[in-house]
């Protein structure tokens, strides 16, 4: 099992290599490294169960086999090793770990009090140097209230007060005293940004820039426009360095020896944005309003990038189409509408709507402590409503907007998000169909090892918060 | 509605009454209308009738049985068996007092005279139905989901004192108003404090000033808390009305009680995070409460014992338990907090009533709102599916007051116009 985590941070680490354009630039490597490592568990086989696998299929009386903190293999008669741990799968149902990818878990931690206020970094519209991991305290139950909820992976995203609020942070919810040891290995970084109103309010309420939707659109387009004078001018700085390194390597006796090229002042602000430029950080943009998502895919045309993901995309129905034809997820709430104008359009068949055509990516999310307890009730919601105007959405498809389509959002597809031999082995297994009401986690694995029972109380993390405290068991 | 399967004739009156509500006139003398074959769920001691017969007549349920007669011009609905229930509460919201809560010109809701704690005026007189708009679009949004009545809670920015609010029908009629349903609303907990000088002490302190106030005769001197509409008001609920303390810490509950009693009024408790734990002490005193089921986190210090077994614990003890803590547009989702609320130990049956007769009985309507039985007004959903609080149920036809709403709104327009396009699209 040690080989496993030491895998981890091998790949982790090859692919923070093939990450940093401006590798040269922090000698140590990427700052703030992954210190996750899976512990070691015996196989784990899942006899008899309701399996939704994440890619489209439901298979019944099926077994999962779980080995090394992988997915070994779905199906039928599988065999246990030896030393497995036996679940009985009879009337449960498993399903691939839920990936929540809008989540203020840590940075707006409960309780919400003024010295855990962490999430926006409100004091200048473009804030691309802030790192939502440094504002995560682990210690918020709220991470270990998501577990009950079979939520296995979360990207954690500074607030939406600014146009471009900083670095999200793509966690394992594993009880943890520091975010490194919950940060997912070799997870690429995503980029928040905001459409809209919030920020036009918090900085029109200062009287400064951007008090409009135009006052939004020219932040982003300078903020990126700044970005690109950065890339050249470490573009520049690089031919530089290849000349001396040229010249060095090959003296030419005539000539003073060469001196080496100055380095650009690193920006960290414009170093973000620059791996946004690069392909290495990926966009997920806060935008309620079609006519909004239709100005940020033009911007991302403009400047070269690719969109993620809209988070809260309450009018994607109404450019279903256009977001499959681009390959752009929406990540949605079944039913949240009207607290706000950009939301007065919100419908319960955004999803199944937004699902509907080919090459399409719903996903449900929360942008809540309470929602992300229940991301299965919300897409069950969705279906509900769906099946009232004929939008049929199977469980087995309705599991995507859960695990497969937030995988895909997050460029993991290919680490998590379906229960396919290779992938880590996260999985849930629930006391009934997980579109019920009444579905519970039983059981959550991650990476193979069983983090939550519901069952056996010592198998339930607690938060050092709560210690004590008169919620907590056995506390007087 | 894929899944219609009312009569022809029943769906042409559905249609003539939407008509006239939407006209905004009552209809004249409705026929009789008669629900066959249901699963009735009654939420009186008479439990679920399977295979049950609902009789409506002048809009109040006139019989239930099996094979009850049908006049000729009666309405038919043949239920199939599927589950009849009470018409729900939506909780404690600003349905039709807001349209859009972050927009301040929409938002009726909330009271905020800017006075600063120091110079407080209290306005118990306040009654925020008078701002009830029937033609919101939150009404039918909420009310095709099952929803057909609700209580209007008003907040305030400046006090703890937030004013009066009552339950209202949502059937679209302006005179909305369910009798005998005043409340008083008061903010305590740490919430309060921000309102009573910063700590929850002077919460007692300024109660006690306006109670005195109230019970005060003669002139009304100039740094009064109350105005003299506001003593009037105020001595009315010291006489035994209903006050509704937004409360959490279960020491705060506690005082809350025994001050309310000690003052003359019937207090409900609502929020009661951590009511579970003095959940002895609320039976005994017959002090019902008003809970979030699915609030389960230590969200500040005054709900550190947050648990989703609130509801079941309180049940378990015998107190009165009623759901409610969504957000206005989301009414509709009080099912769900039901459905979760079973999901962790509380009986169905119990949920089911958290959310109908509970309500009704709390807020002082029980006998005309929240149950399926002879002399009731006919507020009736009709679900598909097996099971009202599961999740792929939804309401088949909503009646208040006997009438059939029409099942359409702001947001089922929105979507068969986007549905549409997607779809010939899709075609092409």
């Amino acid at each position: 099992m040690l080989n496993l985590s030491r895998l981890a941070s091998a790949s982790g680490a090859a692919l923070l290599v093939t990450l940093g354009f401006l590798a040269s630039t922090s000698e140590a490597g990427e700052p703030f490294p992954s210190t996750y490592e899976i512990p070691a568990a015996v196989p784990v086989l899942i006899q008899g169960a309701t399996v939704l696998t994440g890619m489209g299929e439901r298979l019944d009386d099926a077994d999962v086999l779980i080995a090394n903190g992988k997915i070994v293999g779905v199906g039928h008669g599988l065999s246990a090793p030896a030393g497995a741990t036996i679940v009985n799968g009879h009337d449960r149902w498993v399903t691939p770990g839920i990936i929540d990818i809008h989540s203020h878990l840590g940075v707006y931690a409960s309780p919400g009090v003024e010295g855990l206020n962490d999430g926006n970094e409100a004091t200048n519209p473009v804030t691309a140097n802030v790192w939502a991991e440094h504002s995560i305290w682990p210690q918020d139950p709220g991470f270990q209230t998501a577990l009950e909820g079979g939520v296995t992976t979360l990207q954690i995203l500074p607030g939406s007060a600014n146009l471009i609020g900083g670095r999200s942070a793509i966690v394992k919810n594993v009880p943890a005293t520091t975010y490194q040891a919950m940060k997912f290995p070799g997870a690429a970084y995503g980029l928040k940004m905001a459409c809209g109103e919030n920020p036009k309010r918090v900085y029109g309420e200062k009287g400064q820039a951007p008090s409009t939707r135009m006052g939004n659109v020219a932040g982003y387009r300078q903020a990126f426009a700044d970005a690109q004078d950065y890339q050249r001018q470490w573009d520049s700085y690089r031919r530089d360095l290849a000349e001396y390194e040229k010249k060095k390597a090959n003296p030419s006796g005539t000539d003073k020896p060469p001196t080496p090229p100055t380095p650009p002042k690193r920006d960290l602000k414009l170093e973000t944005l620059a791996e946004v430029l690069n392909g290495h950080i990926r966009v997920h943009v806060h935008c309620y309003r079609s006519d909004e998502m239709a100005t940020m895919l033009d911007i991302a045309d403009e400047f070269g990038f690719k969109i993620a993901a809209f988070h809260h995309a309450v009018e994607a129905y109404k450019i279903a189409d256009r977001l499959a034809q681009r390959g752009v997820c929406a990540a949605m709430w079944a039913d949240w509408w009207g607290f706000k104008m950009e939301a007065y359009d919100g419908i319960q068949e955004n999803l199944p709507m937004v699902d509907y055509p080919e090459q399409s990516c719903a996903i449900v999310h929360s942008d809540s402590e309470n929602g992300i307890q229940r991301l299965n009730q919300e897409a069950a919601k969705a279906i509900a409503h769906g099946e009232r105007v004929g939008l049929h959405v199977p469980p087995e498809r309705a599991i995507r907007w859960l695990t497969a389509n937030p995988a895909r959002s997050l460029g993991l597809e290919d680490r998590i998000g379906t229960l396919s031999p290779g992938k880590g082995a996260d999985v849930v297994v629930w006391n009934r169909n997980p579109f019920s009401v009444y579905a519970l986690a039983q059981l959550v694995y991650i990476d193979g090892v069983l983090r939550f029972d519901r069952e056996h109380p010592s198998a339930k993390p607690r938060s050092d918060f709560l210690l004590g405290q008169p919620g907590a068991e056995g506390s007087p | 509605m894929t899944d219609c399967k009312m009569t022809r004739a029943t769906a042409s009156a559905i249609l003539l009454a939407g008509a006239l509500l939407i006209g905004g006139a009552p209809a004249a003398r409705a026929a009789d209308l008669l629900i066959r074959d249901a699963t009735v769920h009654t939420v009186t001691s008479r439990g679920t009738l399977a295979n049950t017969d609902v009789l409506v007549r002048d809009g109040v349920i006139a019989a239930i049985g099996h094979d009850l007669p049908v006049a000729t011009h009666a309405t038919v609905v043949e239920a199939k068996g599927r589950p009849l229930t009470p018409g729900l509460y939506g909780g404690f919201t600003d349905v039709g007092l807001e349209e859009v809560s972050l927009e301040p010109s929409t938002v009726d809701s909330t009271l905020n005279l800017k006075s600063p704690a120091w110079d407080q005026q209290w306005h118990p007189e306040l009654d925020v139905t008078a701002a009830f708009n029937p033609r919101s679009s939150l009404v039918p949004v909420t009310r095709i989901e099952g929803v057909t009545w609700t209580v209007l809670g008003p907040s305030s920015d400046d006090s703890i004192m937030a004013g009066q609010g009552a339950a209202v029908t949502l059937d679209g009629r302006y005179d909305a108003v369910l009798p005998g349903s005043h409340l008083l609303f008061v903010q305590m907990g740490s919430d309060g404090a921000r309102h009573s000088g910063g700590t929850r002490a002077a919460e007692y302190l300024l109660l006690e000033q306006a109670i005195r106030e109230a019970r005060a005769k003669g002139p009304v001197a100039p740094d009064s808390l109350l105005h003299a509409a506001g003593r009037e008001v105020l001595a009315r609920y010291l006489a035994g009305g209903r006050v509704v303390f937004e409360v959490d810490r279960a020491a705060d509950i506690l005082a809350v009680i025994a001050f309310a009693h000690r003052n003359g009024m019937k207090p409900i408790i609502y929020g009661g995070s951590e009511a579970w734990i003095v959940a002895q002490q609320l039976a005994q005193a017959d002090v019902p409460v008003i809970v979030d089921p699915l609030a389960d986190l230590p969200r500040d210090f005054d709900h550190l014992g947050a648990t989703l077994e609130n509801a079941a614990r309180l049940q378990r003890a015998g107190v009165r338990i009623a759901f409610s803590g969504l957000e206005s547009g989301n009414a509709r989702l009080i099912r769900q907090l039901a459905g979760n609320a079973v999901a962790h130990g509380l009986p169905a049956d119990a949920a089911l009533a958290a959310i109908t007769a509970n309500a009704a009985d709390i807020v002082g309507i029980g006998a005309t709102r929240g149950r399926i039985a002879v002399g009731q007004v006919a507020d009736l959903v009709l679900w598909s599916g097996t099971d009202p609080l599961e999740l792929s149920s939804l309401a088949d036809q909503v009646w208040i007051a006997g009438r059939p709403v029409p099942m359409r709104s702001r947001q089922t327009e929105l979507r068969d116009r986007y549905l549409e396009r997607l779809r010939v699209h899709e075609a092409r």
